[in-house]
């Protein structure tokens, strides 16, 4: 039995979801005259600034394309769904997003964006734009504390672009840029669960199965399988998991400070997210951890996969300061 | 068979897109298992790119600018792994045969060796640990060995599919270490790597295709 979605031809999902994001956000964004998966902000790119291009990926909007924009990303290339765009519309996005002091490229720890971001790298290199690349490991489930590189990038994207971003657009030389990107990447620890699985859709199958009263915690934001099957459990009892995993790696201090987002994976609805934040709130006051602001709703998603993931970020002045400076983007705005 | 054109090249390759096509589903119920269950559309979507570029080549193109259209083609419809990986591989079949205008027996030992070796150096797997390479390695090899032993193209091919398919057998049994599956530990163990599956439908389609020439 195909799973029912509202698409047209699979062929071409990507190019009729550009069609309509472009239209959606005419004052953000626009596509490259000859590159249509090479999406630019409007009002990004200026000379003198370091050039920010996130990508991976379809299937996980808002992620990554609606982080385009003023004070965020300045352009991202378009991977099929689930598979990391091709080199040529990384490479397009690298020559709008240069103002010639250097370009950073920021993805999740993936091969095969790896592997194409790469060679995107040294198709730019023969310009003579300076590209740097900082992964994003944030989903700490996914691999051991001691091999932390090999952690794939999920939600805490949004965190670790959006303190890039503000880092980038307040003009910081390329190394200040790329380092406070590390450091955003090692201050984010994501966490989530799923209920029920996606399909792709060029198959319109779920990817994986999962039993009526299972879940699995630790999922990939790609249906990839996690740490751990076991039966549904409340709110309550999934987000002390969640929690006890991330503070325990976390180590906060009391008096510490931390952003929250709280992530549906695509089908879980806002109400039960908040369920989860509710959660989320009691564990950190009972470690004297206070809340400098919380996100809840769709913002990396896994097509219609039903699930949540809860993220983290530990806050010092430094990142604070960049985590509230002001970004316009087609699908976020802040400040 | 005694030497391929470039003409007869893009026949290969049109029966390559065709088993990868027919084979799709299982490939991408295969990665469902241990992955992210895209790997059946993405070579789809690959070799789809493939002949629709073949197509529109010049009929006097040499078997290098074939293997090259491939690569570019493959590379800039798929991205993902495959992209690199594929991508990298036609481009190294393409300086094996560089400035041949046809491709005979040992040449096509060759092809099949710098492949693999392409993939290997882009994708940094080495045998054991999961991936396509499993069956690439071992079907090079094989096809080298056929070569070195006068065996005829044919054959060489038969030898490779044979070496990939008990490579991609193989997989079952071993722990993942690159990729995406390596994030699953042992839960990987008993399913077969689509990439290493894959490899096997892509030799099996040479070998028929070569046999039909």
């Amino acid at each position: 039995m195909k799973t029912k979605k509202l698409i047209n031809d699979p062929k071409v999902i990507i190019e009729e979801m550009l069609e309509g994001i472009v239209a959606a956000h005419p004052k953000h964004v626009r596509q490259v005259e000859g590159a249509p998966r090479a999406v630019v902000a409007l009002n990004g790119p200026r000379k003198g600034k370091v050039g920010l291009v996130i990508g991976g990926g379809s299937g996980h909007e808002p992620t990554f394309v609606g982080f385009v924009g003023k004070g965020l990303a300045d352009a991202c290339p378009i991977g099929n769904v689930f598979a990391s765009p091709p080199p040529d519309p990384i490479y397009e996005c690298a020559k709008a997003a240069s103002g010639g002091a250097g370009v950073l490229f920021m993805y999740g720890n993936y091969a095969g964006d790896v592997m194409n971001f790469d060679m995107a790298a040294e198709m730019a290199g023969m310009d003579e734009i300076e590209v740097r690349t900082v992964l994003t490991t944030d989903d700490i489930a996914s691999a051991p504390l001691d091999q932390k590189e090999k952690r794939r990038g999920v939600a805490g994207n949004f965190f670790i672009f959006k303190i890039a971003g503000a880092a980038c657009d307040t003009m910081k030389p390329l190394d200040e840029c790329e380092r406070l990107a590390r450091k955003a990447n090692a201050h984010t620890y994501t966490m989530g669960v799923c209920l029920s699985p996606c399909s792709l859709p060029q198959t319109q199958k779920y990817s994986f199965e999962l039993g009526p009263d299972e879940m699995e915690i630790g999922m990939g934001i790609h249906g990839e399988p996690g740490v751990a099957k076991g039966p549904i459990q409340t709110a309550d009892a999934v987000t002390d998991a969640i929690m006890d995993k991330i503070l325990g790696e976390m180590k906060p201090n009391k008096g510490d400070k931390v952003a929250v987002l709280v992530n549906s994976l695509g089908a879980t609805p806002l109400m039960e997210l908040y369920l989860l934040n509710r959660r989320v709130k009691q564990r950190l006051d009972q470690v004297g951890v206070s809340i400098h602001q919380t996100w809840v709703g769709n913002y990396c998603t896994s097509l219609e996969m039903a699930g949540a993931s809860i993220t983290l970020l530990h806050l010092d002045d430094e990142l604070t300061g960049l985590l509230d400076h002001p970004c316009d983007c087609a699908m976020f705005r802040a400040g | 068979m005694t030497e391929l054109t470039a003409a007869d090249l893009r026949t290969i390759f049109q029966a390559i897109g065709d088993a990868i096509e027919a084979d799709k589903s299982r490939l991408s119920e295969l990665d469902g298992v241990i992955g992210d269950a895209d790997h059946g559309v993405t070579m789809s979507i690959g070799f789809t790119a493939v002949n629709e570029a073949l197509a529109k080549l010049d009929a006097s193109a040499d078997p290098t600018t074939v293997f090259n259209t491939a690569a570019k083609s493959f590379l800039n419809a798929v991205g993902a792994s495959s992209g690199p990986l594929y991508g990298t591989a036609f481009m190294r079949a393409g300086a094996a045969v560089k400035g041949k205008p046809t491709v005979d027996r040992d040449a096509l030992a060759d092809c099949i060796q710098a492949m693999a070796k392409g993939m290997q150096d882009r994708g940094k797997a080495e045998r054991g640990e999961k991936t396509m390479m499993d069956a690439w390695l071992p079907a090079a090899d094989a096809a080298q060995e056929a070569k070195a032993r006068g065996d005829d193209a044919v054959a060489c091919l038969e030898a490779a599919v044979a070496a990939a398919e008990a490579g991609a057998e193989a997989t079952k049994a071993m722990l993942a270490t690159k990729g995406r599956a390596s994030r699953l530990g042992e839960r990987a163990i008993g399913h077969m790597d689509p990439g290493a599956a894959s490899a096997v439908t892509i030799l099996k389609a040479i070998t028929a295709a070569v046999r039909g020439l």
